[in-house]
């Protein structure tokens, strides 16, 4: 493609790296400290919701079109941007707990609603079934569903998406 | 004539975004069969709801023919309703026992007996605004002229206000209050209550504003009665058509406008198809396919004849997170089916986009979306005498105006996607920009406060929203078309507008 095109556009994927190389990733010790927002939102659209949609104020967007910069001290990894992100593009991820396992937050839109107990499949950016987990904290607003899966870590950053099945 | 009684209904009970608020049953005749719909039901909407795909064949060669674009912009849903051919069943509402039949070809012209006697005529002066189109733009136009004292009419086409609104189910960009964050079809409920609620607004539904004469009447063809329309503005907000492609079987039922489809199964909640092939990976195309996954249908791919895909990329992310497949560097080829589309072929292009042969897919589908993008409908402004030009980047062709909105006929303004292709944000803020021209130009009492709310609209529009990369190609189109006073002047010189408003 050459002319500037990012990778992503390409495939509707980002990588991780994409994300570092943008500032939207936090640092390692803030992950290993708690929950925290992770915005997978690259390009410069005009918007600004999670600005105004989260408690503690940890995101600001330069005018409506920068791009979403959380202050990782801020955020205490609570979720309500995910509910709230137009694009469905904000996840929480916290690798804080000792042993195999860490939880990641997703939005959901789909039938079945999840219930807590519930194991789900776990999808990758690529829409890949990399594996099972178990939903451990799902709540709802104006019909979005924040879902909150127990993953094993080494996924933690892969997936992005839960599938319910009926 | 296909008279098959149909299978299972294409009706949605359960979807994870919206609430299908059914009115009561409704018997109709569709060829004699009676059909089932619900009151609220396009007769389009219900026939395709009940399996029905085609309504009636082309005059050459009889072809089939059936919904597309399910707003009365295509003409492709044609039959003959209570004896009058032609019909727009997409527009239509399901009445109680109307009489729907197919339509060969051309049809006869309709008898006196036909149910077109009798329509009588209403005159309307003095009205201050007439707004054409109750979508976004109409209706934020309509709200800023009404708020500062000035009577409104509005005439909407279709026989719900809102526009394309409603049948979006996802949440919205922009700011908070730019209704971001809310979902389209909650915008277009808090700005029809908002009008409503209005005294010096009035609201004529399934009107059609068909056109402008000598001085300054304005036609409008209501359900029952002629409307002619004396107004001292006009706000131009129809909208806009869906785009269509050249291939082979373009034309089969079962190929819709992604609009269409959106129509379909998030104004109705009907299934418009099971496994669908969507042509185009634009913001439309992407989002079109994530809502028909919350439907429950199979999305078996996008194609994006370019390298990239088209949409912001937290939409592209959306879908492709649930495993849709995005065929980047591919076409449609053709479509095959009898009557109804069953599958489709796409093929690979190189770099310069020419189908590279031997790579072709069978993809089978009983749906093919076409999201290829929209043209600004502006057939009522250039018979107004509005000068026009042809600007790619806005989608067709757009009327020359100025920052305020005016076109080239003085007190003429336009809002919206008939002012050129952006969305449903940028079509409030102009339809908000142009009721405030109107309030100044009509010197209202609060003339002043509304001259400065529309400059803070205008720094916003320009400088802050229209400054995201995303848009930029918008941008630069609406730059293209956007003229000073002076330069207006000039171009009302060398084209006299035939109608004036604004005296
Ligand atoms: C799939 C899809 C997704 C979208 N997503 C977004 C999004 O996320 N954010 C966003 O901001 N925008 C989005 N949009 C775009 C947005 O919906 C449109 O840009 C917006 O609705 C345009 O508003 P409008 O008022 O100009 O026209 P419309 O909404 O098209 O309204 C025009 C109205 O005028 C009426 N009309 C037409 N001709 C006449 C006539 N001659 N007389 C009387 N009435 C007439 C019609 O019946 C209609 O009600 C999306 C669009 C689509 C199709
Ligand atoms: S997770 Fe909560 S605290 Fe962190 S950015 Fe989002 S809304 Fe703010
Ligand atoms: S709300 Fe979501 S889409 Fe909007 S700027 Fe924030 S992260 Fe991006
Ligand atoms: S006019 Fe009815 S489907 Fe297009």
């Amino acid at each position: 493609m050459g002319s500037g095109v990012p990778p992503y556009k390409e495939t509707g994927i980002i990588t991780v790296e994409e994300l570092k190389r943008l500032g939207l990733m936090p640092p390692e010790e803030r992950l290993a400290r708690g929950p925290v927002a992770i915005p997978e939102c690259p390009e410069e659209i005009p918007c600004n919701i999670c600005v105004v949609s989260c408690p503690q104020h940890a995101i600001s967007i330069e005018g409506i079109k920068g791009l979403p910069r959380i202050d990782w001290d801020k955020c205490v990894g609570c979720g309500v941007c995910v509910a709230k992100c137009p694009g469905l593009a904000i996840f929480v991820v916290d690798l804080s707990k000792p042993g195999e396992y860490a939880y990641v937050t997703v939005p959901h839109e789909f039938l079945p609603a999840p219930k807590v107990g519930d194991v789900v499949d776990l999808l990758s950016r690529e829409g890949k079934v990399v594996g099972k987990g178990e939903v451990v904290k799902a709540w709802e607003t104006n019909k979005t569903w924040v879902v909150t899966v127990r993953v094993p870590k080494e996924l933690a950053m892969e997936v992005r998406g839960i599938w319910v099945r009926k | 004539m296909p008279g098959t009684p149909p299978l299972k209904d294409r009706r949605i009970w359960e979807h994870p975004i919206l609430t299908f608020k059914r009115g009561r049953r409704v018997k109709f005749y569709f060829n004699g069969n009676i059909v089932e719909g619900y009151e609220g039901e396009s007769i389009a909407a219900a026939l395709y709801a009940a399996r029905y795909d085609v309504f009636s064949r082309s005059p050459y060669k009889g072809r089939a023919r059936g919904a597309f674009c399910m707003i009365g912009k295509c003409s492709s849903c044609f039959a003959i309703v209570d004896g009058v051919p032609n019909t727009r069943t997409c527009v239509e509402p399901i009445r109680e026992g109307v009489k729907v039949e197919f339509q060969e070809g051309l049809a006869e012209i309709p008898s006196a007996t036909g149910g077109l006697e009798g329509k009588d005529e209403e005159v309307i002066e003095g009205v201050d605004v007439l707004v054409i189109g109750g979508g976004p733009a109409g209706l934020a136009a309509a709200i800023a002229a009404a708020k500062h004292g000035l009577s409104v009419l509005i005439v909407n086409e279709h026989f719900k206000l809102g526009g394309q609104l409603i049948k979006q189910t996802h949440k919205f960009f922009g700011s908070k209050d730019l209704f971001g964050g809310l979902r389209g079809f909650q915008v277009a409920e808090e700005l029809e209550n908002k009008v409503r609620s209005m005294r010096n607004v009035r609201v004529l539904l399934q009107a059609t504003a068909y056109g402008f004469f000598r001085d300054g009447w304005v036609g409008v063809a209501g359900k029952d009665r002629l409307y002619r329309v004396k107004p001292r503005f006009v706000i131009a907000a129809p909208g806009a058509a869906e785009r269509h492609l050249a291939f082979p079987g373009n034309d089969l039922p079962g190929v819709m406008g992604a609009g269409g489809a959106q129509t379909l199964m998030n104004e109705y909640g009907i299934l418009p198809g099971d496994e669908v092939l969507v042509v185009g990976s634009g913001n439309v195309g992407v989002i079109v396919s994530y809502q028909l996954l919350q439907a429950g249908a199979k999305v078996k791919g996008i194609v994006e004849i370019l390298p990239y895909i088209g949409a912001w990329f937290v939409h592209a992310a959306k879908i492709r997170r649930y495993g849709v497949k995005v065929y980047t560097r591919h076409t449609i080829k053709e479509v095959w089916g009898k009557d109804r589309v069953e599958g489709a072929t796409i093929v690979r292009v190189d770099e310069h986009f020419k189908p590279v042969p031997g790579s072709e897919t069978d993809i089978p589908c009983d749906l093919v979306l076409i999201a290829v993008g929209l043209t600004p409908d502006t057939r009522l402004l250039a018979q107004a005498g509005a000068v026009v030009t042809w600007v790619p980047e806005l989608g067709g062709l757009v009327p020359i105006r100025t920052k305020y909105l005016e076109t080239s006929v003085p007190g003429l303004f336009i809002a919206g996607d008939a002012s050129g292709i952006e969305e449903a944000t940028t079509a409030m803020i102009e339809g908000e920009i142009a009721g405030l021209s109107a309030v100044v130009r009509a010197g209202a009492d609060d003339a002043g406060n509304a001259a400065e709310r529309r400059e803070a609209l205008l720094k916003f529009l320009w400088d802050e929203y229209r400054a995201s990369p995303v848009v930029a190609r918008a941008k630069a189109g609406k730059l293209k078309v956007t003229v000073s006073e002076d330069e207006m002047e000039r171009i009302r010189v060398s084209n006299p507008p035939p109608v004036r408003f604004g005296s």
